[in-house]
């Protein structure tokens, strides 16, 4: 078993997985620091999944080094596993036991569980509690699925949309919890579709697309400051949309103004969210990657 | 590993057998299978008096309750965990476990052991019903009861391994119960437990001797039918110590192949 040490909770280097002829990812270097919660974002089929997966020990990589908690996941063994909690997509098990029946069979599986009773209220299920699963709603399911993740107390939490099939205020009582495990040192690792998500909870976001890393960084920073700078839309006399990107969105309105000397139509000063700066990207990464995978294939060669 | 293996198999026996019972189609096929086909024997040829050979003539139903005992083995076992393990590969079960620090003996541990508490339950009321509700004379003989309990213990354990082996087999959840429960159909018919043995022709017995249903059938009704029965066995003894032979045989093949068929998820190379 590998057990070198490193720094980070999650060490990627060069990560590649080959399904047949498809490469589903390319060349991944990533690092996730012990306590940190990192978003990984992208399109369905951009290589997400598969990277999770590969880290969760759920498959093989086709070429790379992998690291999780100073372990290679092909290789992680029972005292491996006892350090990390998976929240899966979706399952569809027949759910015949009550929730407390399930989480105190798992919390048996692990050497130093949480209390079930409090990972039950942590999640909002005190009254489903002796509830068969499958009596459940979606979005109470999915919280089950959380809880099972959490109690068994790990270092390392992979969270797969953890949060689909929530309503809005079941996903502020989520976040809650997250902030919670974040604060006693948990590292987590969040995929999600909400942005907003990422944004609350996520101290950096990677966005993966085609198979590659196209960002990483900040929240507050990924995509660049060009991406971020705000954008001044108005239409001129004769109908054509104008879109002006610039840090001084005012002083552009004014002078705007004092061009058509009225009120311009449709004027808007937008500053782009995080959503606007991740299709961007997305965007980008799909129309300009053809002639970069051959440069770093050659490189891998 | 820091968790005890003893805790983890005893907690997943304890989940294992409160799914069974809670999940209505493994209780009826399953489960209560055995008693409703029993029932239907005994009422459908209860006309045709008593069978046998002279001297020795017994009810229907004292004929048919050690074949519904040896039924119930390999419908507790093989049938049960067959399509058991198939559904919790596909529906997501063995994935989430398969992330957790169980192990794979744990898991098997807690299988078996939900085979044995479930079998033994099935076994018991099966031999109550029938020397209770039929009327069937019991054996006395403490030898006979000991032979039953290795016959059951042995033939059962083979079963269970069978069954993990066979979960193997069939592509999808949703397959599991047609894949499966025609192979065990054919097996009960030319193996002496629905159809009486020694009606069947020489050449369908020799196939049914290869499997272990056939042994386990044999071996219960060593138990449970009285002297001169034995004469319409193969070789005209109950052959005791082949039962014990096969079983074993089949226990290892059941073993070999559970451990090299046995995935949590199917991992892609």
């Amino acid at each position: 078993m590998n057990t070198t040490r490193t720094d980070a909770a999650v060490r990627i280097r060069g990560l590649r997985k080959v399904y047949g002829e498809v490469t589903a990812v390319e060349d991944l270097d990533l690092d996730i620091a012990h306590g940190e919660t990192f978003a990984l974002l992208g399109p369905n089929g951009a290589g997400k999944s598969t990277t999770v997966e590969i880290l969760e020990g759920y498959r093989l990589r086709t070429s790379g080094e992998v690291s999780v908690l100073g372990v290679d996941p092909a290789r992680g063994g029972l005292d491996w596993k006892q350090r990390i909690g998976i929240v899966l997509q979706s399952t569809g098990e027949t759910g015949l036991l009550t929730v407390t029946e399930m989480l105190r069979h798992f919390a048996s599986l692990y050497p130093n569980p949480r209390d079930v009773d409090e990972v039950i209220a942590a999640v909002g299920l005190e009254a489903k509690a002796k509830t068969r699963i499958a009596k459940l709603s979606g979005g109470q399911q999915r919280r089950v699925d959380v809880a099972l993740g959490i109690v068994g107390r790990p270092e390392l939490l992979f969270l797969d949309e953890p949060t689909t099939g929530f309503d809005p205020e079941a996903r502020r009582q989520f976040w809650g919890l997250i902030r919670s495990l974040k604060a006693e040192g948990t590292t987590i690792l969040l995929t999600t579709h909400y942005l907003d998500e990422a944004a609350q909870l996520a101290d950096r976001a990677g966005i993966i697309a085609g198979g590659r890393l196209v960002d990483i960084g900040a929240i507050d920073e990924i995509g660049g400051a060009d991406a971020r700078r705000p954008i001044v839309r108005w239409r001129d006399a004769a109908g054509t949309t104008h879109e002006v990107r610039t840090d001084e969105p005012g002083l552009h309105v004014a002078s705007v103004v004092a061009e058509v000397g009225r009120e311009p139509d449709g004027l808007e000063v937008i500053r782009p969210t995080l959503e606007d700066i991740y299709l961007g990207l997305v965007r980008d990464a799909s129309t300009g990657s053809a002639n970069e995978i051959d440069d770093t294939e050659e490189a891998l060669a | 590993m820091t968790t005890n293996l003893m805790t983890q198999g005893a907690s997943r026996v304890g989940v294992e057998t409160k799914t069974y019972f809670r999940a209505a189609d493994t209780l009826f096929f399953t489960f209560l299978f055995p008693f409703v086909m029993l029932a239907i024997f005994s009422a459908a040829f209860s006309a045709s008096g008593e069978v046998g050979p002279p001297g020795a003539e017994i009810s229907i139903a004292a004929l048919y309750l050690p074949a519904m005992l040896a039924a119930g083995i390999f419908l507790s076992g093989v049938q049960n965990l067959a399509i058991d393990i198939a559904l919790e590969k596909s529906n997501g079960t063995l994935k989430r476990l398969g992330g957790t620090p169980l192990s794979p003996v744990g898991y098997f541990a807690g299988k078996i052991g939900q085979v044995f508490v479930t079998g033994t339950l099935q076994a018991g009321l099966l031999i109550l019903a029938g020397g209770l509700v039929l009327g069937i004379d019991l054996p006395t003989e403490p030898e006979k009861w000991v032979t039953f309990a290795w016959v059951f213990v042995l033939g059962l354990t083979t079963c269970a391994l069978l069954g993990i082996a066979l979960s193997a087999l069939p592509r999808s959840g949703k397959s599991a119960a047609a894949v499966v429960i025609p192979i065990g159909l054919i097996l009960q018919f030319i193996s002496g437990v629905y159809l009486q043995w020694n009606m069947l022709p020489d050449w369908l017995q020799n196939v049914a001797s290869l499997f272990p249903l056939k042994w386990i059938a044999q071996g219960m009704r060593s138990v449970f039918l009285p002297e001169g029965w034995e004469s319409l066995e193969q070789n005209g003894s109950w052959n005791l110590p082949g039962v014990a032979i096969a079983l074993g045989i089949w226990l290892v093949v059941g073993f070999v192949l559970s451990r090299i068929t046995f995935r949590w998820i199917r991992r892609d190379a």
